[in-house]
Parts: structure tokens; sequence; C-alpha cells
């Protein structure tokens, strides 16, 4: 039998309001090295987090969404946006960062980490995870 | 007696919001900040109500710096609802007799 399992990260909340999208950013970095395979799904609010431009100077946080790019770097290549999240929200993929990896299967080709996924997807992503963690 | 309402929830996932604009008169101001900056924006599950509300005389006002650190512009904020700055904020505190923060 395999190690290796699947982890499946959760994110639902917005970021800075609450720390959970940062606490999990971290905890995906983290969980990164033990070379694992790992799924991100960004689900109601928490596709927020992956809006382009933001900017906190105003309100005296740290932006931390700039580290969502570095994720290709540490094999972490399947993340998935819940379609009817962004609907809800006015929001489509244009809105969101491109984030990208390197497929060293691939001579090292850029391709997007990024996927749109419906609620069966979801269901399915759930079903097949070994772990699962919600922030 | 008008009353400045601050909601800091976003209205995906807690009925602040809602609560809020329940009681809402029309000689108020309700200002969005925090989480809550994501009930300003157009065409979401959310905007009728804002636009509702508006329609019964209530002002609304979103927090720009919130705005900007979630990456949401201020061009996508519905039609009618201010934003302002930290100072805006300060004075809209100012300009009503009390502050009711739906947190």
């Amino acid at each position: 039998m395999s190690d290796t399992k699947k982890f499946v990260y959760i994110n639902r909340k917005a970021p800075y309001g609450t720390v959970y999208a940062l606490e999990s950013l971290e905890v995906v970095l983290i969980g990164a090295a033990f070379e694992q395979e790992v799924q991100l799904v960004f689900v109601d609010d928490g596709v927020y987090q992956l809006t382009k431009g933001q900017n906190t100077d105003g309100i005296g946080m740290k932006n931390f969404s700039k580290t969502y790019s570095a994720l290709g770097d540490y094999d972490v290549n399947q993340i998935y946006v819940d379609e009817q999240s962004l609907k809800d929200r006015g929001l489509t993929m244009d809105d969101l960062q491109e984030l990208t990896y390197e497929d060293e299967d691939d001579d090292w080709a850029e391709k997007s980490s990024m996927k749109l996924i419906n609620r069966e997807q979801l269901a399915e992503l759930i079903d097949e995870a070994d772990v699962l963690l919600n922030f | 007696m008008s009353t400045l309402h601050t909601v800091n929830k976003s209205p995906f996932e807690r009925n602040s919001l809602n609560t809020c604009l329940s009681v809402v008169r029309g000689d108020s101001t309700v200002l969005l900040i925090e989480d809550g900056v994501a009930g300003a924006l157009q065409n979401t599950t959310a905007s009728a109500s804002i636009s509702d509300a508006m329609g019964k005389g209530v002002k609304f006002a979103v927090l720009g710096e919130d705005l900007d650190a979630r990456g949401l512009a201020a061009d996508r904020v519905i039609d009618g609802v201010s934003v302002v700055d930290y100072a805006g904020f300060v004075q809209l505190a100012a300009d009503h007799d009390n502050v009711q923060s739906w947190l």
C-alpha cells in the first residue's frame, strides 16, 4: 500500500476578516513538504481568497494573496474553484489570479493549476479524500 | 434619531446584513466594512436586498480600504452606494446620533 494520502483542503472563508484563509495557506505550505497528494478547493466565500489585485495597504494587514502563486513550486497544482460560489458573488474566473505550475513530465511546460468545478465534482473530491481539512 | 449601522460579516456567510436591513429606517445609513464589503457588489445574490432598502431611502456606504484589500474594484459597487475611506467612516459616525454594529 502506498504511503501517499490524498489531502483535500476546503476553503470557505473570505481573507482578512478572519484568520482562516491565512492559516489554511500556511498549513498547506507546511503539509506540502511531506510529499502527499494535495487538492485545494475554494467554495463559498473562499473564492474571495483568489481575487486579483488585492491591496492591503489601507487596512494594515499582510497581503498574502501573492503566496498562492508559489503553490505550483510546492507541487500543489490541483486547485478547484466552485462555479456556483463565483456566480452567486458576481465573479468569474477572470476576476481570479491565474495559478500555474511547471509540468516536469512535459518538459516543464507551464500549465494552469485551476479548474472550475460544480457541486457534483465537489462531492466526488470529498468522497475520494483520505484526509479532509476545513478552513 | 439617525443611526449608522455597520455590518462586518459577509452576507453569504451570516445573516447580519439581512437582520440589519429588516430594521433599518429611512433616515439611517448602512456602512459595509471588513468581510461585509462583499454585500456592496453588483450582480450578487445579495444585491437586490440592498437595492430594495435603497428604494426606501436608506443610504449605503462601503469602506474602500476593505474593498481594495479583497481585490474588489470600486466600479463594481452597486450604483448609489458611496465608497468612503476611514476619515469618511469617522464622519459618518459623527453625523449620526448613534452607531449600531451588527457583529
